[in-house]
């Protein structure tokens, strides 16, 4: 968090449920999915948040959450000082000028009947102030430039390209209202390796270059290493470690973060033979169903029963790292279980 | 000089499509021993899948050919064996685990009777003995509660647990030969890293040859023995585990290698391979690789593709430069 | 296996060989089809009939005002006078045939095209909105779909004094809408769920602008199959009712008019009856051999 840069977004208190119904005619709830459950974070201009965790935890309904794609249960989101929440759905709409979203799968994204120059053109038939005088052709022409693809590919139609400029398309589609804050959600999960870092790349680039803040969402720590600026882990609908990218790398203080760390694969045989690996047991538990006290301790190798009767709120641990667990990794135990940092040559910026 | 386990020569396949003839696999060959782990990694297009299904015996034909090269397992070419013949391969002696365990397995059956389909139809086994052989089988796939699981449908588990459950069935015939295609790119990384410990684990226990068939040059790492990368269709190097990653002769796996982001290191702009992979239909002359090549010359743009030289021993790569790739490598 | 056909199709590029658009595709497909091109020759024959009949026959031999029928010839065998024979009246029935298709056909038409708009609305709407819209309008879809369709059809006519071609279409559209809003209201859902529609909401598109640009556009494919396959069936429907004496009622007349009057005379003179019947099963087969090539061509699951 750096006080002396703007806010962008602050979310505060987000809940997410959704309800259990069952019955056809009558229907009656039974329960809900906390999907997103008491959650808050806040992105300056210009930084990049990285939201991590694997299927379930809540990561991807955020993400929709911070558009206003979906009524929120309970909980705040400003974005550029205004709450979203209490919008009325034409505010809504017009607020997505300043928010926009990349989404993961580069096949389901795109409408197949439409060619590029209308995907990548319907931002302006919806917001068509942002055309700022430009003719539609041309503002379609600059984008597609702007990400890299030949503007004469502009009558094709999404089939036609492969994953990577599929993608390409996508991040044009996103750019063309000058949003401020774009929502990445799992960009490149979807494309191949020696794609990826094209990908990678153009994102930072267009970071940089127009000061866009991002909340990347992904369940990949060696993409988020590369372009985070801070940290959000989520576990079942909550943040259980958040902080500046170095300290949660270097010395995870909650369990879950180290067994993340330590199960994302190396590309280098000997490295990861040389690290100690924690294998968790079972699989995530249900969302409709979470586990009392701390929602990890069924899957903890240091769960006792305070675990079990109370839930551990978020506690800085220094320098803005936060982490909810009763009996956080000390530095020493979180480095048997991460790699040190290897001096690369490529310099490593902030 | 005794039989490989496996043995693939030069292998190619083609597929007849409405835009033409599409080169999926150009020449691919690797030998696979007993208690060996081969990765063979690839991008999309690269061929590997199609690969595996051609040493399954069970790509669909039309539209797909094999036009040429030879699968041996244990010295027996088995390319080309008739249907029923081939049946008999399948399961017993080569079985293949699939990406999406919930569409390679049947919604409507019982997990416990799809596994023990397998004994009664290979083995002849009574209903009773094939439950129980079933039973032993989800316990050695470490499926909690076996018993009472026998009787759950595939969407009633977990991704990890259905991806055990396909396991299962898998070395159920205690196959010499197990492919595994993507195993656990569908997973959550803690559960991924669950996978790959249980089929090292069954490996150790039945000395079975693995092929992990990959895109991540990360879950490979510390699992394979060998490897052996693809683009287009070919075999573009191949060598123990240390010195691919280490003392690569290719300029496509250096530049793969480079392009992936490593979580211990930390690099804000990663050196990507520039351009696509190419389309099947339009495979480059010469090197395939030589349009994204940062070493290209006259002679890769032209001619054939150059042939597998070895550089080391066992240790072969697809490149004019390949002992100058492999030199400069070893000399930083 | 669908693998594969995805590593095929994932690496074909801007830069490959054949570079088509979805309807590019079908059109591929539909050239290579034979049963494609037997509806098509089929089809362009029933067009003719109805948009230039006196190409094939002169319309006076369809009337007695006009002097072309003449209860001399009644039931006359097919002859060089009446290449086909002639009916009762002694009307030339291949001249009959020929301007009894136009009714039929547009009886069909209307039909077809008033069930898909009404039944993809309403698909769409139910589809696209669900909760108690959704279940509001499943409801209703699920009652009608419990109606017998001919005997709803007679029912409905009888109760209704609409003769002639609206009464029969109208008929025919209200109980049939509901089996192509069930289809679409399914594509709707499952277009809703993708992520361009996803994407389209992200930008800020009004629930009008995605219905129509994002979610209609791939939602209809199969109504369309469907509507031009029960474009036949409607033409055999009319053929019934007016059979029935429900719908098309003297002095016009169509093939379902035909048949009926044939039905007294058929041992005598079994051509009246046999060639309207003819020429209907000819349509009704070409409708629905073209439903089937579009189908095909359409759905890329069912490409060999």
């Amino acid at each position: 968090m750096s006080p002396t840069r703007d806010r962008v977004i602050a979310v505060s208190g987000l809940v997410k449920y959704y309800p259990i119904t069952r019955g056809i005619v009558f229907q009656k709830k039974i329960g809900d999915v906390r999907a997103v459950d008491h959650v808050d974070f806040t992105v300056a201009q210009g930084e990049t948040l990285a939201i991590v965790g694997e299927s379930g935890c809540g990561k991807s309904t955020t993400g929709r959450l911070l558009l206003g794609l979906e009524p929120v249960t309970a909980g705040s989101i400003e974005i550029l000082g205004q709450d979203i929440t209490t919008m009325s759905q034409k505010e809504l709409r017009a607020k997505r000028r300043d928010i926009q979203m990349i989404l993961q799968d580069p096949y389901t994204s795109l409408n197949p009947r439409m060619t590029v120059a209308s995907i990548i053109g319907e931002p302006f038939e919806i917001h068509p102030e942002a055309l700022a005088g430009r003719t539609k052709q041309e503002a379609v022409r600059d984008l597609m430039d702007r990400v890299g693809l030949n503007p004469e590919f502009v009558n094709r139609y999404p089939h036609q390209f492969s994953g990577g400029q599929r993608q390409r398309i996508g991040v044009a589609r996103a750019l063309a209202l000058k949003p401020r804050i774009i929502v990445a959600d799992e960009p490149v999960s979807a494309l191949d390796v020696s794609v990826q870092a094209q990908v990678m790349n153009l994102l930072l680039d267009l970071r940089d270059d127009l000061g866009l803040s991002y909340v990347f969402i992904s369940h990949d720590l060696a993409v988020v290493r590369q372009i985070a600026d801070r940290i959000a882990v989520m576990y079942l609908g909550k943040i259980v470690e958040t902080g500046p990218q170095d300290p949660v790398y270097s010395s995870p203080a909650h369990p879950y973060t180290a067994a993340l760390i330590s199960a994302a694969p190396i590309p280098d045989p000997e490295l990861q033979a040389s690290r100690e690996r924690i294998e968790l047991e079972g699989d995530v538990p249900s969302p409709a169903d979470p586990p009392s006290g701390c929602r990890f301790r069924t899957r903890c190798w240091k769960a006792q029963q305070r675990c079990a009767d109370e839930e551990p709120l978020l506690r800085d641990v220094g320098g803005g790292h936060l982490v909810a667990c009763h009996f956080p990794l000390t530095p020493e135990e979180a480095a048997s279980h991460v790699v040190p940092e290897v001096p690369s040559g490529h310099a490593t910026d902030s | 000089m005794a039989d490989h386990l496996l043995d693939v020569a030069d292998l190619k396949v083609e597929f007849d499509t409405r835009d033409g003839v599409a080169r999926a696999v150009n020449g691919v060959s690797f030998t696979l021993d007993e208690g060996e782990t081969i990765a063979i990694l690839g991008e999309s297009g690269s061929g590997k899948s199609v690969t595996a299904q051609a040493i399954m015996g069970i790509l669909d034909s039309p539209p797909a050919r094999i036009t040429g090269g030879s699968v041996r397992l244990r010295g027996r070419e088995i390319l080309g064996l008739p249907e029923k013949e081939y049946q008999q391969v399948r399961g017993s002696q080569i079985a293949m685990i699939f990406q999406d365990a919930l569409s390679a397995l049947n919604p409507v059956i019982s997990v416990g009777d799809q596994i023990a389909e397998m004994f009664r139809v290979h083995r002849g086994m009574s209903r009773k003995a094939a439950r129980s052989a079933t039973i032993d089988v989800m316990k050695r796939v470490r499926i909690p509660g076996a018993e009472e699981r026998y009787g759950s449908y595939p969407h009633q588990f977990s991704g990890g647990m259905r991806q055990r459950i396909m396991i299962a069935m898998m070395i159920a015939l205690k196959p010499q030969v197990l492919i595994a295609d993507e195993p656990t790119t569908a997973l959550d990384v803690t559960v991924q890293a669950q996978i790959m410990d249980l089929l090292q684990e069954l490996q150790a226990e039945t000395r079975m040859g693995l092929i992990l068939i990959t895109h991540d040059l990360g879950v490979v790492a510390d699992v394979a023995e060998r490897i052996s990368v693809m683009y287009a269709g070919r075999t573009m190097e191949q060598g123990p585990v240390a010195e691919i990653y280490h003392h690569t002769a290719n300029p496509y796996t250096e530049g793969l290698l480079a392009s992936i982001p490593k979580i211990d290191e930390r690099e804000t702009r990663l050196p990507a391979i520039k351009g696509l992979p190419p389309s099947l239909f339009a495979v480059p002359k010469g090197c395939a690789f030589h349009p994204r090549c940062p070493r290209v010359s006259d002679q890769c743009r032209s001619g054939a593709a150059p042939p597998l030289t070895e550089v080391a021993p066992d240790h072969a790569s697809r490149c004019w430069f390949a002992e100058e790739v492999y030199g400069n490598v070893a000399d930083a | 296996m669908s693998d594969i056909q995805l590593d095929v199709e994932t690496s074909v590029r801007p830069d490959g060989p054949a570079s088509r658009t979805l309807l590019g595709d079908a059109w591929y497909d539909l050239r290579r089809s034979w049963i494609f091109w037997i509806s098509a020759a089929l089809l362009v024959f029933v067009l003719v009939m109805v948009v230039f009949p006196g190409l094939l026959a002169p319309q006076e031999s369809t009337s007695s005002l006009t002097g072309g029928c003449q209860l001399a010839n009644s039931l006359a065998p097919p002859s060089s006078q009446f290449k086909l024979g002639a009916d009762q009246q002694g009307c030339d029935v291949y001249a009959l045939s020929i301007y009894g298709a136009r009714p039929s056909v547009i009886v069909g038409v209307l039909a077809a095209v008033l069930t898909t708009i009404i039944g993809a609305g309403i698909g769409l709407i139910a589809g696209f909105f669900g909760g108690k819209v959704d279940s509001t309008i499943s409801r209703i879809i699920d009652i009608f779909l419990g109606v017998p369709y001919i005997l709803g059809a007679i029912v409905l006519l009888s109760a209704v004094d609409l003769p002639g071609i609206w009464g029969v279409v109208l008929a025919l559209t209200l109980l049939s809408w509901p089996t192509a809003a069930r289809l679409v209201r399914g594509k709707v859902i499952e277009a809703k769920g993708q992520d361009y529609t996803l994407a389209a909401r992200s930008l800020g598109a009004s629930n009008g602008r995605i219905m129509v640009r994002h979610i209609l556009p791939n939602a209809i494919g199969p109504s369309i199959v469907v509507a031009v396959i029960s474009l036949g069936l409607f033409i055999g429907a009319e053929a019934t009712l007016s059979y029935l004496g429900l719908g098309i009622r003297p002095p016009d007349f169509s093939w379902g008019t035909m048949i009926a009057d044939a039905q007294n005379a058929f041992f005598q003179a079994p051509w009246t009856l046999l060639v309207p019947a003819g020429f209907l099963t000819l349509t009704v087969l070409a409708f629905i051999l073209l439903g089937e090539a579009v189908s095909e061509a359409l759905d890329p699951k069912l490409r060999k």
